[in-house]
């Protein structure tokens, strides 16, 4: 006979609940992205200095093309590095 | 027609203040000779590249914003080119959001440098201001 202990779900019930991702742009209605402010662009890097996709900050794709251009754009100036390892 | 712009320089860590000081006012005078209007101008001082440019770690940065044809940036950029001092550059041209914005680090600035120094060559000035008007500081949550 099964004890109430030694019941096991194949999936655990999942307990958190998902907050909801959103765009930080849409949110504080911020129209124009700066690529002269690269402390505000690393929030969209990862540690070696890649871009990180939308699916991890939830950035609206209007505004992904935007981070991205000024991102790049700021690499050019060598405000942010192209390649690096520990960016934070 | 018009159009603004803003342009970012890299002047080699080599010059002398004065240098800086002429280089600057060349471009200045170019721009202004080739029927343009100075906007606004930043000098941001010595600060560290990213990584290497021809071979120096470190750069004198100068930010011009003016008003000209469309024409003319292919002749700057040309002089920026010929220029053995100049180690990057990079113009833009500005939106009516890019512009808009400008205006409001513009004023961020010389509020924050307003009872000692005139902000347009006030080096400290231009890295401090946070430019970001009401960005929530909250961190995205990243999930890797």
């Amino acid at each position: 006979m099964a004890q109430q202990d030694d019941i096991r779900y194949l999936n655990p019930p999942t307990v958190d609940i998902k907050k909801k991702k959103y765009c930080r742009f849409k949110k504080a209605g911020i129209k124009y992205i700066d690529y002269k402010d690269a402390e505000f662009l690393k929030k969209f890097l990862n540690e070696q200095g890649k871009i990180l996709p939308r699916r991890l900050t939830g950035t609206s794709l209007k505004y992904q093309k935007k981070v991205a251009q000024a991102i790049k754009r700021a690499r050019h100036i060598a405000l942010l590095p192209y390649v690096t390892d520990l960016l934070k | 027609m018009f159009k603004q712009y803003e342009t970012v320089f890299i002047a080699t860590p080599v010059l002398s203040e004065a240098q800086m000081k002429e280089a600057v006012a060349k471009y200045v005078t170019f721009i202004k000779d080739n029927g343009g209007e100075i906007v606004h101008q930043e000098d941001w001082g010595l600060r560290k590249l990213a990584y290497p440019i021809q071979k120096k770690t470190t750069g004198f940065y100068h930010l011009i914003e003016f008003r000209a044809e469309p024409e003319f940036i292919a002749n700057l950029e040309t002089q920026y080119k010929r220029d053995e001092r100049i180690i990057r550059f990079h113009t833009i041209s500005m939106d009516k959001h890019a512009i808009a914005y400008a205006e409001r680090r513009r004023n961020k600035i010389s509020e924050a440098a307003a009872p000692t120094a005139e902000p347009k060559t006030d080096r400290k000035a231009a890295p401090k201001v946070e430019p970001m008007v009401d960005v929530d500081e909250e961190e995205t949550t990243v999930n890797e």
